[in-house]
């Protein structure tokens, strides 16, 4: 945390929603939500499209209405009946929404404006934000004469000039290209955490999601599945659907007995050991827990495919006709398609979940 | 080489089609405007002669005005409409795009019952306060049968410009904190601005040129292309009534350039 970042460290405002509903002609989007985001903290709403993370987020904006009262509060003040004029958030866009007819500088300087502040004092603090999102050189020029990354960042400066209690981000980076979404997945995730502001992030890409929250709500139907760091979120995915979501997920189905699982599979025996008692149990692991093994417990599998990575490589195998695994292994190592392998996975890395009704 | 005279070939129904209807006619009108009693001095008789100075001086008000408020009705309206579902709302575009359908005497005839001694506001007026309420000769009258042609064709064309409005940019400006004021001011009005120089410019040219609603109501106003009709008609003075329609064309034409490259400008801008 340097200097020029201090103003923003105390401007972030703890956000708390109470059963927190929307409805939409009778269709519930948005479940009772009860959330508590911390004062600087970085909570990305993490879900399919639908799923209602960008209601909560109008929401929390003051786009939408919720359905009651003293739903949503800043520092614990309701704000449920404030308009998003009167709510000091800062928003960021999609599709950066930056006025077209106006330089980068008028953009950010944009909100100062309304607010009815002196011209030499907009000037100055317009240019204290151009520089800490390092555009400073793009000031005079026309919006639309400027790159997407740029664009980005002029739509975070207009958003953060007002010192908005809470910063709320919808799908920034969703509009940019591949690579310049994953350069800019960083440099946004070190900025949020430079202005140490209260940040909530809207994404449907997970990866997006681990970079830059400091927690994961994964959302589904209007519900948050899951919610915590994106590490527990991915080693420990509390249900089926957040395990599937966030990376990849092999499932095996089987019943165990003396902590070994045993799964019908077409190429000999499957074996894995997960401990614990006699049950039928659904088993899940990540392609990079699994190690080739000659031991006894092992699963066997056919090659399908590989795909080259660099340092590893994926192998898509399959232990019965239609039934896939996942698998990361060291590129050195050569596969033939029709070949068998024989793995397990860390007991340790085994995630298993209650059999559906 | 060929596909060079492929393109000439492409080009020339167009080509014929202007050279008949617009240069030749033009040619013809100019040497006609020569051949009235003050020679080519003629073509600024509209700016010499008083009748002439204020029958163009009355209709480029008339017409001004008219596209003012044509742009203030259609620019509310389509607002209005755009990113807006309610029932009856492709009844009322279709009742506020109806007039599209009339001729301008048709417009006229409509100002006349609605205006007229025998219209309906003057029924109104005479049985509620027994004045008479009649302006449906008046330039009053021809300035509502203006705006009544003309909305339709610049409501349409502003409500293309609004729903192709991105709503987040209303949004954004909300979330620093504008009001409706502001909003309008400095996202809304200036996203629109090219379509109200289009749709601005096409009324104003519709106006200086009307002529079926003008034959109907202008009984005692000079518009110009009643002055050029009854020059023709009445007083067959041939080489006035051609020198009068070339400085109307002149008008209408630059006020139509000038629209078309602040609007090409505010595009190239946004």
């Amino acid at each position: 945390m340097n200097a020029r970042a201090e103003a923003f460290t105390r401007c972030g405002s703890a956000i708390t929603t109470n059963a927190l509903t929307k409805t939409f002609h009778g269709h519930t989007v948005l479940q009772p939500t009860h959330l508590e985001i911390a004062s600087g903290e970085i909570l990305v709403l993490l879900g399919p499209s639908g799923c209602g993370k960008t209601t909560l987020l109008r929401l929390i904006a003051g786009l939408e209405q919720p359905d009651g009262p003293n739903m949503i509060r800043f520092d614990g003040e309701d704000v449920s009946a404030l308009p998003i004029e009167k709510r000091n958030v800062g928003m960021v866009f999609q599709s950066y929404a930056l006025f077209p007819n106006m330089t980068v500088a008028e953009n950010v300087g944009y909100g100062l404006k309304v607010k009815g502040i002196r011209r030499k004092q907009r000037e100055s603090e317009t240019k204290r934000l151009l520089a800490l999102v390092g555009l400073e050189d793009y000031a005079d020029r026309r919006i639309t004469t400027v790159s997407g990354g740029q664009r980005q960042r002029t739509a975070l400066a207009r958003a953060l000039a007002i010192k908005p209690r809470v910063l709320l981000l919808d799908e920034p980076l969703a509009a940019l290209d591949a690579v310049l979404r994953e350069r800019l997945r960083v440099e946004i995730g070190l900025l949020l955490r430079e202005f140490g502001i209260t940040a909530v992030y809207v994404t449907h890409d997970q990866a997006e999601a681990m970079a830059i929250g400091d927690r994961i709500a994964v959302m589904q139907r209007g519900r948050i599945e899951q919610i915590g760091a994106p590490k527990a979120i991915y080693h420990r995915p509390a249900n089926d659907f957040v395990a599937d979501f966030v990376g990849t997920m092999n499932r095996l189905e089987g019943r165990v007995s003396d902590g070994i699982l045993a799964v019908d599979a077409e190429h000999t025996q499957a074996r894995l050991r997960v401990g614990g008692g006699d049950r039928s149990a659904v088993v899940c692991f990540r392609p990079e827990v699994a190690r080739l093994t000659a031991g006894p417990g092992a699963i066997r599998a056919r090659v399908i495919a590989t795909t080259f990575f660099g340092a590893t490589q994926r192998l898509v195998a399959e232990v019965a006709p239609g039934r896939q695994l996942q698998l990361d292994l060291a590129s050195s190592l050569h596969f033939a398609p029709g070949q068998i392998v024989a793995f397990d996975a860390d007991p340790q890395a085994i995630i298993e979940f209650e059999k559906d009704a | 080489m060929r596909s060079r005279s492929f393109d000439v070939l492409l080009i020339l129904p167009a080509a014929i089609f202007t050279l008949a209807f617009l240069i030749l006619p033009l040619a013809r009108l100019t040497v006609e405007a020569g051949t009235g009693p003050s020679g080519f001095a003629g073509f600024f008789a509209i700016l010499t002669e008083a009748r002439y100075r204020n029958s163009l001086l009355v209709t480029l008000a008339l017409s001004i005005v008219t596209t003012l408020a044509t742009l203030a009705l259609a620019t509310i309206a389509a607002q209005t409409l755009a990113h807006r579902k309610f029932p009856g709302r492709g009844l009322l575009l279709s009742l506020m795009t109806f007039p599209l359908a009339f001729p301008g005497v048709v417009v006229g005839f409509m100002i006349i019952l609605f205006g007229g001694r025998l219209g309906l506001v003057n029924s109104l007026s005479m049985a509620a306060f027994g004045t008479r309420a009649i302006f449906a000769y008046s330039l009053f009258g021809l300035f509502l049968g203006y705006v009544y042609f003309s909305v339709p064709r610049v409501l349409l064309t502003l409500l293309a410009a609004a729903e192709k409005l991105d709503p987040s940019l209303v949004e954004a400006a909300r979330s620093l904190g504008a009001g409706p004021l502001a909003i309008q001011r400095d996202v809304v009005l200036p996203a629109l601005f090219p379509a109200m120089y289009t749709g601005g410019a096409l009324c104003f040219a519709t106006a200086m040129g009307a002529f079926g609603t003008a034959f109907t109501l202008a009984t005692s106003i000079d518009v110009v292309p009643m002055l050029i009709y009854t020059e023709f008609t009445l007083a067959t003075n041939a080489g006035m009534a051609a020198s009068i329609s070339i400085a109307l064309g002149a008008i209408t034409w630059a006020a139509l350039a000038l629209a078309r490259s602040r609007a090409m400008r505010d595009t190239k801008g946004g």
